[in-house]
């Protein structure tokens, strides 16, 4: 096997993949680093309001310098404005929406998500980490479809995909699908189902790369 | 008459007690009440559990009320965040204690608080560690944890405009925990950056009612924690 630089899909092309699922007229609720890539390869025509949890429907870009309000943030306590036809609500409202199951999609990053759809992505469970949950287990709870994105292995190489996960879970059974660099992966009852491969990417490859049975659905 | 509006912030805050338990609004700066929290500070109370999503940035503002160990314990969904150090270095000292709640179960138990409703089920959480020891029920097809509601002695708020009745109207995102950390509390004191006449409030507009609010005070200028903590500032 050969050593490339780089791989697959880039983090950019794994955003428009994600993109290209996500339908005109959609409430979605995007996580912090390569999940926020997503807005800016939505095409023109479709139209999908982004809920961000601290209190904000329709949330817009980064402000310009004369726009920036300290007190309009997203989630991950960034700058951000309002579209015309935003909302502003309470935090009790916000995690309705969440947890009342009328987000359509949510889409967040992982550190580990098992064949049955568990995802772990909030602690390593290691005794000196201070612990830090926030939203995600209300999303992953609540929203109506959880799509992970994330690179196929960690830094180290390690498969993220696996039978069951050895973090602590964030959610039992809530992934329905996975985007990585490699691969876009649906979780159904019986395991994983691989449905597309990235150019220049074979089945095997990516199964070498996964820790539990993988089941070839390209055809 | 009714005037709920007070002289001056001691006045406002005098009454917090050792062991009280004190709701913050705000999600990171925004919506912090900072001038209420550092006359907390200079008023002494102690032993204090407090509520808030976070524990505070930089040696301002809740990171100062927590670093002047004037906090007990902290209920919080995310403790650490950017130049946040004061309670990870208390909590890995084992000098302060956490419980740690999923943010929407956090708000929910909040307004189950407000509302009288003393435990409710939710499915965040089920399967995780956050789930131990709690009592699990299914319901059509479902697993569910039950969750308590959460109730204050205190609630120290931010907002952007209220009239004498206590009616509150809020700015953008800052009005995050507010509104429900109002219901939850049993004594509701709020900072105001302005106060206004009664009927000048869209009674359409009003997100707090006046009945969940026991005393204002008008903070024209609030500080900013973020610009606090990029001059290095200490409180006290």
């Amino acid at each position: 096997m050969s050593t490339q630089d780089f791989i697959g899909w880039s983090r950019d092309q794994m955003a428009a993949r994600v993109a290209k699922d996500i339908p005109n007229g959609a409430y979605v609720n995007l996580g912090i680093g390569i999940p926020e890539l997503i807005v800016q390869h939505v095409p023109d025509g479709t139209e999908v309001i982004y809920h961000t949890e601290n209190g904000l429907l329709g949330m817009g870009p980064s402000p310009t310098p004369d726009e920036l309000d300290p007190e309009l943030i997203n989630a991950g306590k960034k700058p951000v404005t309002a579209i015309p036809g935003a909302a502003y609500f309470h935090h009790a409202d916000s995690f309705t929406m969440i947890r009342g199951g009328h987000i359509d999609i949510c889409v967040l990053g992982a550190m580990q998500v098992a064949e049955n759809g568990d995802l772990a992505n909030w602690s390593t469970g290691g005794d000196k980490a201070i612990p830090a949950v926030g939203g995600a287990m209300d999303l992953v709870a609540g929203a109506k479809k959880i799509y992970v994105i994330t690179q196929h292995c960690t830094k180290h190489g390690v498969p993220k995909l696996m039978k069951e996960c050895t973090f602590p879970l964030t959610g039992r059974k809530v992934v329905k699908r996975i985007y990585t660099e490699l691969a876009v992966i649906d979780v159904a009852e019986d395991g994983l189902h691989l449905i597309e491969l990235a150019p220049g990417i074979s089945f095997d490859y990516v199964k070498d790369r996964t820790d539990c049975a993988l089941i070839d659905n390209t055809a | 008459m009714i005037n709920k509006n007070i002289a001056s912030i001691p006045e406002a805050i005098a009454d917090i007690h050792d062991g009280a338990t004190v709701m913050v609004g705000g999600f990171g700066e925004t919506g912090s009440p900072i001038e209420l929290i550092h006359a907390l500070i200079d008023q002494g109370a102690k032993d204090l559990t407090v509520i808030n999503n976070n524990t505070g940035s930089g040696h301002v503002g809740l990171a100062a009320l927590i670093e002047n160990r004037r906090v007990a314990k902290m209920i919080c969904s995310y403790p650490r965040s950017a130049n946040s150090t004061v309670f990870p270095d208390l909590f890995s000292k084992g000098e302060i204690e956490l419980e740690l709640v999923p943010q929407g179960t956090l708000a929910e138990r909040i307004r189950a608080g407000g509302a009288g409703v003393p435990a409710f089920f939710t499915a965040t959480s089920v399967g995780t560690p956050l789930a131990d020891g709690k009592e699990e029920r299914h319901f059509e097809g479902r697993d569910y944890v039950m969750e308590r509601w959460l109730k204050a002695d205190f609630a120290l708020i931010k907002c952007k405009a209220a009239d004498r009745y206590g009616n509150l109207v809020y700015n953008k995102t800052a009005r995050n925990f507010a509104p429900i950390m109002a219901t939850a509390a049993a004594t509701t004191i709020v900072q105001t950056e302005k106060f206004v006449d009664l009927g000048d409030l869209d009674p359409e507009a009003v997100a707090t009612p006046g009945l969940f609010v026991d005393r204002i005070i008008e903070v024209p200028n609030p500080q900013l924690e973020s610009v606090l903590v990029k001059e290095g500032k200490h409180y006290p």
